[in-house]
């Protein structure tokens, strides 16, 4: 059909998550050519809103014992394989005074039937470890949990299936498919920037949209149910523990705190939404937390939060329970065969701990339907370091600025550090992804607007230079702040006390009491698009 | 509690020194009022320089009001509790003007069409609406009315400004904006705005200024360069500036903080004193008493209290979260220095909106002190908390200065108020 804007692929893969990024790396490196399309940006879903914690799988080991063997083995591999990734700091799970001593004592036995190493440690001990801890300890056990990267980690996977032929688009959204015999034979994509249309004829297609995977679905006339169970998280300004901190009882709401390079993570909640989106992290949600946390580390009662996000855990099973907490954290892998659709598989739900054996999983079957032999690399093969993605880490841009010490490389992050030199590699590294370029899109892939002011000085000032770089034009930038403040905000509302509301009040005079952002076009745009 | 600290005695403290306590302490010392001013004098340091009076009402409609004193009026009419509602619309206008005359007595003369708004630039492109602007920034006011043929040339190393930003935002409506970005002279790497604010103070920074910018000239009626064009002497340097580009010459406002506002701030700072003001800036309240109805007693000082000061009456001009004069738990607003009752909804729920840029602005924005007909923040009673006590500026309830676009006449003219208020209830 002339006009028709049409790519062939082996494989499409739907949502740029840790999910798709593992399948599109798994993929990629078995010789198959792959698609993959995201809605918004990578990670733009549960992806993007965890704690960034490599489990040990202590926490499942009597919730879901399964969970708890494949995240014990998936650990060891990741810190073997995808080392730059994680912070292989250690953790701690800890009970408090008023804590159910059954499940204390039950606690080392448990993990040894999942191969989990849990070593009992003194409670003083404790307490010089992570001297944040509360003196109302009543048992401590150390757990070899690490922190991840969650982005460096996407990026990384992204950047070596695009190295071995994979494409991306995003911000381009399924819109439908149209269904052969038991079979789909195009999918239908949007660019939701520009509204442009495209067509995609593949072999397979893979649904890795996580809490969208209901949705995607529904396209095909294919029936899945998820329960979307939302999570609620903070940001502290500063790393509180050096290990990852877990409650020492069965799972429950705001349990861990995880440390985040410079900052410590707390979270998380488990609450029913209707929906996937328009979701917000809600000023009662963290509360709780604060509230809860407190009590194993006391300092979060007046430390100061920099930010709050939430994402939605999709769950797929039965939904009788109340409990949101006692369906399966574990993965699931849908060949849509049973439903008549041969070439069409769901993957979702997981752990991101768990990202990859999911991926193998999922690529084992789409190698099956293809009439592939290729066995999988990833569980042996390393995952590169991309230079791309390598601006997320806190230290670097911070240490770059001062080894070129450079008198003509501003600081236009002052927050974190992040100067001009390093704002054009960040720009580099996104390759064929500048356009559109936005500053949640540099934002995403470093560290730029993350500090204290959240935004407030180092948009303008990022607007101001990429204009004069010639990156952006016409009204670009407006549209480009409105977008990030409002992006910024969606974490901010929930926080703002004491400083974090001085801080604020400032944002508000400068953007909209002098700039007037709230009565441009731009800003319409924005709340239209919120909608 | 008796202590050795040094006492001072006055018959008005004014508490505060941001825009609204540096006009109310102006406005007293006009009246001859034995004035003390305590502050710590860093919020002014925020200040575009423009000075807003009503701009947008209501603002969900996002309507922009050319005639500010039409929109009070309607303001006035829809939002009787505005701090604005209150006040006598000739009172309002002489704060205005003698606010503005004691700035060009001082070296700052300011630019006002009595009855309409101007339309300024700002650095990110847009057109703010305000009521009075420097008289440095009229020609950009005029360069904008005329879509006249005007280059705006910036820095290297200036951050947070760019010509091209400010073009390329405006290029539709104003095809004959162009820009150029020039070295300032002897200057490499990061420009601080002071240091060219200083440099710029030099008649040889200028004439190489001047000789950087005239190659890009031809045709050019209009030059906008941003506000940092002297700190000390500013009407100097423009003038000179403009004479030697032989174009009409105006400023634009940088990012805060900005010397924009440090202008306002050292003119106050410098010139107050001579008006007969005792300022202790750098102090703030470190406690009060107000048992004797008739006479209050402060411990000011930093960290420690240095001077007790009893005063006959305050003027509470301490300004909001950013000035200090509210503060906020996760639980609830305080007025921090007498703990009065602040006007606001139940929790924290109800503080922000979740889109940043909703346009019927924040709730959190109108909490504030109530006060009666003569601005006396009243008690949980409904009545005037302390008899002698007077509030003015940002701290009002009812009011959305960052939105309304009103928070400079806010500040003057209830200062205005406030200080009439006390001449009259102490007589």
């Amino acid at each position: 059909m002339p006009g028709r804007n049409v790519i062939n692929t082996q494989v499409l893969i739907i949502g740029a998550g840790i999910t798709g990024a593992g399948l599109a790396r798994d993929l990629s490196l078995r010789g198959v050519r792959c698609l993959l399309v995201e809605q918004k940006d990578v990670n733009a879903g549960a992806s993007g809103a965890n704690h960034g914690l490599l489990h040990s799988g202590a926490r499942y080991i009597k919730s879901d014992p399964a969970s708890a063997e494949e995240c014990q083995k998936e650990n060891h591999r990741l810190k073997g394989l995808a080392s730059h990734c994680i912070d292989p700091c250690g953790g701690l799970f800890v009970a408090v005074n008023g804590d159910d001593e059954n499940y204390i004592a039950d606690f080392p036995l448990l993990c040894a039937q999942c191969g989990i190493a849990a070593h009992p440690v003194d409670l003083n001990e404790a307490r010089n470890l992570e001297p944040a801890l509360s003196d109302q300890l009543i048992a401590a056990y150390r757990v070899n949990d690490g922190a991840i990267d969650p982005f460096r980690l996407t990026l990384d996977n992204i950047a070596q299936a695009m190295e071995k032929g994979a494409r991306l688009l995003r911000f381009t959204r399924v819109t439908g498919f149209t269904l052969g015999q038991s079979k789909i034979t195009e999918t239908q994509l949007v660019n939701t920037q520009t509204g442009e249309e495209r067509h995609i004829q593949a072999e397979v297609v893979v649904s890795a949209a996580g809490a969208w995977a209901e949705q995607v679905a529904a396209l095909a006339g294919i029936p899945i149910h998820v329960i979307y169970s939302k999570g609620s998280l903070l940001v502290t300004q500063n790393r509180l523990a050096q290990r990852v901190i877990n409650r020492l009882r069965r799972p429950r709401d705001a349990d861990i705190l995880v440390p985040g390079g410079t900052v410590s993570i707390l979270g998380t909640t488990s609450v029913r939404t209707p929906t996937p989106d328009a979701i917000y992290p809600e000023i009662d949600e963290i509360d709780r937390i604060i509230e809860e946390v407190t009590l194993m580390i006391p300092a979060l009662e007046t430390t100061r939060y920099i930010r709050a996000y939430c994402g939605v855990r999709p769950l797929v099973g039965s939904d009788d329970s109340d409990d949101d907490r006692k369906v399966s954290r574990g993965y699931a892998l849908i060949d849509h065969a049973r439903d008549k659709v041969e070439n069409f598989i769901t993957i979702t739900g997981g752990k991101l701990t768990t990202y990859r054996l999911m991926a193998e999983k999922t690529a084992d079957l789409v190698c099956q339907r293809l009439g592939i032999g290729q066995p999988c690399q990833t569980g042996t093969e390393p995952l590169p370091a991309s230079a791309g993605a390598q601006w997320t880490e806190p230290g670097l841009a911070p240490r770059q600025w001062i080894k070129l010490n450079d008198r003509d490389d501003l600081l236009l992050c002052e927050c974190e550090m992040v100067s001009q030199s390093s704002v054009d590699q960040i720009i580099t590294g996104m390759g064929k992804l500048q356009t559109p370029l936005t500053l949640e899109a540099i934002g995403l892939r470093s560290r730029v607007g993350k500090g204290p002011c959240q935004g407030t000085f180092c948009s303008q000032r990022l607007s101001a230079y990429l204009y004069e770089r010639g990156l952006i034009k016409d009204d670009q930038g407006l549209v480009n702040l409105c977008r990030f403040l409002s992006e910024r905000w969606r974490g901010q509302h929930p926080l703002l006390w004491d400083i974090a509301l001085i801080q604020s009040e400032l944002q508000e005079a400068m953007h909209c009491g002098l700039f007037g952002l709230e009565l441009t076009g731009a800003s319409a745009k924005r709340s239209m698009d919120d909608e | 509690m008796m202590n050795n600290l040094p006492e001072i005695r006055c018959d008005l403290l004014v508490i505060g020194s941001g825009m609204t306590g540096m006009a109310a302490a102006l406005f007293a010392a006009n009246r001859g009022i034995d004035t003390v001013q305590v502050g710590l004098a860093g919020e002014l340091g925020f200040a575009s320089g423009f000075l807003d009076l009503l701009g947008v009402h209501p603002i969900e409609e996002g309507r922009l009001w050319n005639r500010p004193w039409d929109g009070i009026d309607a303001l006035a009419k829809s939002c009787p509790r505005h701090p604005y509602a209150r006040l006598d619309k000739k009172d309002m206008r002489v704060a205005l003007s003698d606010f503005i005359s004691f700035l060009t007595a001082n070296g700052l003369p300011y630019y006002a069409e009595s009855d309409r708004n101007l339309k300024m630039i700002t650095p990110a492109g847009t057109i703010k609406t305000t009521y009075a602007v420097p008289v440095s920034v009229k020609n950009g006011v005029r360069a904008i009315a005329e879509k006249g043929s005007c280059l705006i040339a910036d820095f290297h190393g200036l951050k947070g400004f760019s010509g091209r930003q400010i073009v390329e935002t405006l290029k539709k409506t104003w095809p004959k904006l162009i820009t150029k970005r020039i070295s300032f002279p002897d200057a490499t790497g990061e420009l601080l705005p002071e240091q060219v604010a200083f440099s710029i103070e030099r008649p040889d920074c200028r004439a190489q200024l001047t000789e950087a910018i005239l190659p890009y000239l031809d045709g050019v009626d209009y030059v906008g360069l941003p506000a940092v064009l002297g700190l000390y002497r500013p009407m100097m340097v423009f003038n000179d500036l403009q004479r030697r580009l032989e174009r009409l010459l105006f400023e634009i406002p940088t990012m805060p903080p900005a010397i924009s506002g440090v202008r306002l701030k050292n003119i106050f700072e410098q010139n107050l004193p001579l008006q007969g003001v005792r300022t202790h800036y750098q102090h703030k309240i470190l406690s009060v008493d107000y048992r004797d109805s008739h006479v209050f007693r402060f411990d000011v000082g930093w960290e420690q209290p240095v001077l007790t000061i009893f005063s006959k009456g305050a003027i509470l001009a301490s300004g909001r979260f950013i000035g200090g004069g509210l503060a906020a738990d996760r639980k609830q607003v305080r007025e921090a220095i007498f703990g009065l009752p602040v006007h606001q909804p139940g929790n924290r729920s109800g503080w922000h909106r979740k889109s940043f840029l909703d346009p019927k602005g924040h709730p959190i924005n109108r909490f504030g002190l109530v006060t009666d007909d003569n601005l006396r923040p009243l008690g949980n009673n409904g009545k005037p908390a302390i008899p002698n006590l007077f509030a003015a500026g940002s701290i009002l309830a009812n009011q959305d200065w960052i939105r309304q676009k009103c928070g400079a006449g806010l500040a003057i003219t209830t200062a205005y108020a406030a200080v009439k208020a006390w001449v009259r209830l102490s007589a």
